[in-house]
């Protein structure tokens, strides 16, 4: 019997039926809304409410704009670093067979399970003045401990898992074979890595930076302790805006807020722009 | 160029991969590593290309030491067994590595670089891919493509790691004729690796049977089949 009307499915097997699909998408698009966009929505409202005007010059006071300054120059320095040195440990993990490596993935991990205050006391207790390191840095006439170097160093230790997180499993799941493939051909192992390792996790890398970069700038906790939080001399935009909003003015507090959630917005612009940018490349390499 | 293997032997941490093993390979012959999996074959093909250096023993090439010389100096194409194409690049690119990653002295000019990879995708029969990226390819044309890149650096000598393992039967047929005929055309010292005694015996002017870790016999495709040295190569080519 060959003549069976079987109905015709138009749908891919894959696809759920009609009503899982609504809910489930209608689940997500609610919980977006409430977790992610109202607050932002709040921030900026709250900001402006005495209008643009006050908001802007709240943010061109000099308190705040050293703020800004220092924000930026932070994660202009911590991020480019870490995202060498997360290179080069992913790099490290997957490509070489040493001994130990399973306790350096678990290293790198330590700055997500250690509380970020902890980190900075921990840096406040090494490099401080009651310390022999932080005695001879003291005596050279250096400055840690409530200075922009203890701020890069707290911010670099929290930053740190972001980029090579990321990387490592890319870089487990493409192997060695291309790298390997590049030297057979007679390429150096410099050339092999800026023309082979880099172009196949330039996505996962740029994924970790972004990530870092966010946190780069957005970290309190560790700056809070180490930095002192010396008004218009260590305090960044976090730190800042607490203390602000400590003293009741709402409106700088939340414009600066409204700042330092527009520059996390920018990064993620960027980051859709390129994606947009190359998507013929990316669906070409089946990368993302 | 002839290949002299001296006693290679290769531990890795407490594991022996090879057993001391010797060999000669006359220039311009076709050989093949036969063996079941685990015996060796992979680590003795590496070793040759310098991917990976002996624990102890020699390798000669036409005469002279090439134990540690490094994996860009020995010049060996190289086809790896899942092809190891540069996922990001396209088919001319890829072919053109080997050329584009020259001292800037001996590196050929873009005009030449063009005409030459354009002449190895010919040779290999798919003139018309070098746009393609490598994830727009058959398995049958990835490999031809590895191939092609491995030709494009003027090899000293052309190793191949199960080139037609991940392939069906027809086109595996077809690409062993191929690689014969490149073969035969370039003159090119070939060792190539396989666990298909079938494919051995008919493409391969000497097959060397592997198993465990050591050479168990080395011989002409008829001589194996009909003087196996061992029980085990008994088995092995009958199989
Ligand atoms: N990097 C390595 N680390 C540890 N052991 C290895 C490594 N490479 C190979 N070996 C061991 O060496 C032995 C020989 O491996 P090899 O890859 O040369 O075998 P093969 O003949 O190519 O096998 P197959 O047909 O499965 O590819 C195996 O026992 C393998 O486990
Ligand atoms: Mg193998």
């Amino acid at each position: 019997m060959s003549d069976i009307a079987y109905p015709v499915r138009a749908n891919p097997v894959t696809t759920e039926p009609r009503l899982a699909r609504y809910i489930l998408i209608g689940t997500v698009v609610v919980l977006i809304a409430i977790l992610l966009f109202a607050p932002l929505i709040a921030v900026f409202s709250e900001a402006l409410r005495e209008g643009w005007s006050a908001a802007i010059s709240s943010l061109s006071e000099p308190d705040a704009r050293s703020a800004i300054q220092l924000t930026l120059l932070v994660a202009a320095v911590v991020v480019p670093l870490n995202a060498v040195f997360g290179i080069a440990a992913a790099w490290a993990i997957t490509k070489f067979d040493f001994r130990g490596k399973a306790f350096l993935i678990t290293l790198i991990d330590l700055p997500f399970s250690v509380s970020p205050v902890v980190a900075g006391l921990a840096l406040v207790l090494l490099f401080g003045s009651n310390s022999a390191l932080g005695a001879w840095f003291i005596a050279h006439d250096m400055k840690i401990v409530f200075a922009l170097p203890g701020i890069l160093l707290a911010t670099m230790f929290v930053t740190f898992p972001f980029v090579a997180r990321e990387l490592i499993p890319v870089m487990m799941e493409q192997g060695r074979a291309e790298e390997e493939a590049a030297l057979t051909l007679g390429a150096s192992g410099w050339r092999t890595f800026f023309t082979v390792t880099l172009p196949n996790i330039r996505w996962a890398l740029l994924y970790g930076v972004l990530l870092c970069n966010a946190r780069a700038m957005g970290e309190f906790g560790a700056v809070a302790v180490i930095s002192g939080k010396i008004r218009g001399e260590t305090t960044t935009m976090p730190i800042m805006i607490e203390m602000l909003y400590n003293e009741y003015l709402s409106v700088a507090a939340f414009s600066l807020a409204a700042a330092l959630a527009m520059l996390a917005l920018v990064t993620l612009l960027l980051k859709s722009l390129l994606e947009w940018r190359y998507a013929d490349l990316l669906s070409a390499t089946r990368r993302h | 160029m002839f290949v002299e293997i001296e006693e290679i032997a290769k531990e890795f941490g407490a594991e022996r991969a090879l057993h001391p093993v010797s060999l000669s390979i006359p220039s311009g012959a076709l050989i093949a590593l036969l063996g079941p999996s685990g015996s060796g074959k992979t680590t003795l093909l590496r070793i040759l290309a310098g991917l990976e250096f002996p624990t102890s023993g020699r390798v000669l090439f036409n005469g002279e030491d090439a134990t540690g010389m490094s994996v860009q100096q020995r010049r060996a194409g190289f086809v790896f067994q899942h092809y190891a194409l540069f996922r990001h690049m396209t088919v001319f690119e890829n072919v053109a590595y080997g050329l584009r990653a020259r001292k800037r002295k001996e590196r050929p000019t873009d005009a030449e670089i063009g005409r030459r990879v354009n002449r190895l995708l010919d040779l290999i029969q798919l003139p018309d891919i070098g746009p393609r990226y490598p994830s727009q390819l058959s398995g049958g044309q990835r490999q031809r493509v590895a191939l092609a890149r491995a030709l494009a650096i003027e090899p000293r000598m052309l190793l191949l790691d199960e080139p037609f393992g991940a392939l069906d039967a027809k086109v595996r047929k077809e690409l062993r004729q191929g690689l014969r005929e490149i073969h035969d055309t370039t003159g090119l010292t070939t060792v190539f690796v396989t666990h298909d005694q079938e494919e051995a015996m008919e493409l391969a002017d000497l097959v060397v049977v592997m198993s465990m870790g050591r050479i168990e016999q080395v011989g002409r495709p008829g001589d194996i089949r009909a003087r196996p040295a061992s029980e085990f190569v008994r088995a092995f080519t009958t199989a």
